[in-house]
């Protein structure tokens, strides 16, 4: 098997992958970066992220208020001391895109401007038009391109972590052109490789969003933490699933239901005024507005549509020149996917998934458990959303994360020895043998069957609202897949472009994944941000809950399940209220606090 | 299929460099219902009828470029082109014309990746400036002298729709050279002298006859053709320039 010596090995060629290639290549031009990306990078799903990226900006606003936001967003289960860590990084980080040449959209006088955003209490949201994500990928993609020292291994497919002497010492991967597996030697890794939503039926993300890095760090035994939070995001087309950014809501549009009511003001978000206001309404975060959705839905007050039921997103009153301006995407995929004009006709749209707030624990510096591997972005629990993430902190997490792994990779690597290449292309050998062999399955089971029925199963059990028997269900279910996997038939054992084989090592990922998720929810016997019971578990129970769920692997079985402690250090668990309710509470503990 | 499901026939244009030692087609019969693109199309023949075939894709919203293919002859991207528009004709699929096909309908993107990496694609500031002195002032006209040649997904429907690229795989092209003009158009950006060795060298601008069928098929909007023909001005002055200026107008 061919070998490649590096000293920093990053998977995943997303923003965070990007980011942290970055900054070893400013941390130390001497050290050898291998960027491992089974897409080009300008392909990863950061491309698809829409509203913007969260960063104090204005002088109305203040660190201590973006901590307040994000800790209460997040019911009170973000590791405190890395919020304070990110607020303080994130315009920073966002200036630092600026410098290098992302088209943020502009005040009349030339600086930065923001929008409003879900549960954020001042407007701080830097945007790109409506194309935040696709805009900061490329421009961190072709900024990368500066940096002899990173050496991309685009269209690589990533199918094991090399463990030796106690520490990562490498990963080994497809060449997807050629079939072909490759041992890439690094004496630190980071794993950059997004989310899972995938598992999920009805999802906004893009195929590529299955769980990889979650499950190779998974399977050498370190914990996905708080797995069982899952975002659905409350806008989304039905079917398809298809993203409309929140923007729509912090531009000013409303959530209607058959009736044109704005039914947000009956579950606690209201009043309903005319023009958007912060925390309120369409302003008010998404666990929140997708648990009102379902409530609206059992009420009978949704419209019945092809694909499911719906209420509509109303943009008219905006106008069609500001859509064009500030939702010129929005507008475009109305039109061309539904054959809607926004500016004349209301939108149509349901809950979907949308993001994976758990991941591979890592500390406040990205690191796991594991010596030598460090995690950003998606696929990691750094801490910062708890148990719903505000929109806009995911693409700054991207950054400021994304730098931290780097930098901190590129000291370890610094600190150890460069492995034993004898033991390690050992090691990717057996890998290889074993990759090679899912190919040549002749069972019975097709790939697509099992992965819509884990699609279903996920959706069924580990839904907006959560009952222990279904998802116990589920749980069983997946094992049942897990079983049958093992009797996958391949149509194609070819080597070039083989996309089949490449499904199926995907969706292997995607079963453990899901797993973690479906058996950390069971276990999680309260309700908290986005993981909601209707099974005598209707309440936050910070007596037994304030605490991080950690799913360990266990091999031919269900995960153990175990807790750990969430980090406090100024905001105690309070009442999570927004809307006229959210404005009381404030002064409340402004007063209790003198 | 169920009983009395319309269907709708997808020709896919099958080639395997390990069997095949030339493309053939084949056809595939699939359901069909009027809110279908085309890539759920070959969605399903992958899932259900033949998971042999290849092809790359993601988003499925227009926006990470994967999933660009020939429809009926015409540089498309698959995830925004419907199969209701051809309803009930057979449909045509085929990889990117003018690249070389690695198999089936994914093609070999290297080349344009050199040339993305060649037009230096990245901020060389005009002034230096420090992260505690804040952002660069830009104004919105400003942004709006490049922000849609900012907007390219690197697609390459436009390389597959230009008949120079075509005789010459060595021609920047269209994404390349509005990436190159959307850097010299920005107002914190230095590095245009740098670019114009490139946008004036034998591969460069000349190359284009202006046929305009980049702009006709971008699905973005970029209008890559009017980046290539400001250029040819660009680079005609700077022509001049050189015999005027003492070290050469552009250095």
């Amino acid at each position: 098997m061919e070998s490649y010596r590096a000293d920093v090995v990053i998977v995943g060629g997303g923003g965070a992958g990007l980011r942290a290639a970055i900054a070893v290549a400013e941390a130390d031009p001497e050290l050898r970066i291998a960027l491992v990306s089974k897409v080009y990078p300008m392909r990863s799903h950061t491309v698809a992220a829409e509203g913007g990226s969260a960063g104090v900006k204005q002088a109305s606003d203040s660190l201590e208020y973006h901590f307040n936001d994000t800790v209460h967003g997040g019911d009170w289960l973000c590791e405190q001391d890395v919020v304070d860590y990110f607020v303080a990084h994130c315009s920073e980080e966002l200036t630092q895109l600026e410098h290098w040449g992302c088209p943020w959209s502009r005040t009349p006088d030339g600086r930065v401007n923001v929008r409003a955003f879900g549960g954020m209490k001042i407007e701080r949201t830097w945007f790109a038009a409506d194309k935040t994500g696709f805009h900061m990928l490329h421009t961190l993609f072709q900024t990368s391109i500066k940096y002899p020292s990173i050496k991309r291994f685009d269209e690589h497919f990533c199918v094991d972590l090399l463990v030796d002497d106690g520490r990562v010492q490498g990963v080994v991967a497809i060449e997807i052109a050629s079939g072909e597996l490759l041992c890439i030697e690094g004496r630190a890794v980071v794993i950059a490789t997004g989310g899972a939503g995938r598992v999920f039926r009805e999802n906004t993300n893009g195929g590529v969003v299955t769980g990889d890095g979650m499950a190779l760090a998974y399977r050498h035994g370190v914990p996905l933490r708080d797995m069982e939070f899952v975002q659905y995001h409350p806008t989304c087309m039905p079917g398809t699933g298809l993203l409309f950014t929140e923007a729509c809501r912090g531009e000013g549009g409303f959530l209607v239901n058959k009736d044109g009511y704005r039914y947000l003001q009956d579950y606690g978000l209201g009043p309903a005024e005319e023009k958007p206001r912060n925390k309120f309404m369409e302003l008010g975060p998404r666990d929140r507005l997708s648990q009102a959705f379902w409530y609206e839905q059992q009420k009978g007050r949704t419209i019945e549509g092809q694909y499911g039921s719906v209420v509509h997103l109303d943009l008219r009153h905006l106008g069609e020149a500001k859509l064009r301006e500030r939702l010129p995407q929005i507008y475009e995929l109305a039109e061309q996917f539904l054959g809607i004009d926004p500016a004349r006709t209301p939108i149509p749209v349901r809950p979907a998934v949308h993001y994976t707030m758990g991941g591979i624990l890592v500390d406040g510096r990205c690191a796991s458990p594991l010596p030598g591997l460090y995690a950003a972005g998606e696929c990691s629990s750094v801490g910062i959303h708890g148990a719903n993430r505000l929109g806009s902190n995911s693409l700054s997490e991207l950054l400021v994360f994304g730098k931290v792994s780097g930098v901190e990779a590129a000291r370890f690597a610094r600190s150890v020895a460069a492995g034993n290449s004898a033991s390690l292309n050992r090691q990717a050998q057996a890998v290889e043998r074993r990759v090679q062999g899912l190919k040549l399955g002749r069972g019975n089971e097709r790939i697509a069957v099992l992965r819509k029925e884990m699609a279903q199963t996920m959706e069924d059990g580990c839904g907006i609202y959560r009952l222990a028997a279904t998802m116990q269900q589920t749980c069983d279910k997946l094992e049942e897949l897990k079983q049958r996997f093992r009797n996958l038939r391949l149509d194609d054992q070819s080597s070039v472009w083989n996309t089949e084989w490449l499904l199926a090592i995907e969706l292997e990922y995607q079963l453990d994944v899901a797993q973690a998720m479906a058996c950390s929810a069971l276990e999680r016997r309260e309700s908290r941000g986005a993981h909601q019971r209707l099974d005598g578990f209707e309440q936050r129970d910070d007596v037994n809950f304030l605490k991080h769920s950690q799913a360990h692997y266990v091999a031919g079985g269900p995960p153990r399940i175990d807790y750990g402690s969430v980090r406090i250090t100024r905001s105690q668990p309070g009442t999570r209220a927004y809307g006229a309710a959210g404005e009381q509470a404030e002064q409340e503990r402004k007063a209790s606090h003198g | 299929m169920a009983e009395g499901q319309k269907t709708i026939e997808i020709e896919v244009l099958r080639y395997h460099p390990e069997n095949d030692t030339e493309p053939h087609a084949q056809v595939f019969e699939i359901p069909f219902t009027d809110d279908m693109s085309v890539l759920q199309g070959v969605q399903y023949i992958k899932d259900h009828l033949d998971g042999s075939l290849s092809f790359r894709w993601s988003c499925r919203m227009a926006i990470c470029g994967s999933c660009g293919m020939m429809i009926n002859g015409v540089p498309s991207l698959s995830c925004q082109t419907f199969l209701r528009d051809y309803y009930p004709a057979r449909v045509r699929v085929e990889a990117l014309a003018h690249f070389p096909i690695e198999r089936d309908l994914v093609v070999n993107m290297e080349g344009f990746i050199e040339k993305l990496e060649s037009i230096q694609p990245y901020i060389i500031p005009r002034e230096a400036r420090t992260l505690s002195e804040g952002e660069y002032l830009q104004t919105p006209e400003q942004l709006g002298a490049y922000e849609q040649f900012s907007s390219c997904i690197n697609c390459l429907l436009c390389y597959a729709a230009c008949p120079q690229f075509g005789l010459n795989s060595r021609f920047v092209g269209p994404a390349a050279l509005a990436l190159l003009h959307r850097y010299n158009a920005d107002s914190r950006d230095g590095g245009k002298a740098e670019r114009m060795e490139l946008v004036n060298s034998e591969d460069g601008v000349f190359n284009c006859t202006a046929v305009g069928y980049c702009s006709e098929v971008c699905p973005k909007h970029v209008d890559p053709a009017n980046a290539v023909n400001q250029n040819k001005t660009n680079s005609a002055i700077d022509y001049f320039l050189r015999f005027l200026a003492p070290k050469g107008g552009a250095r």
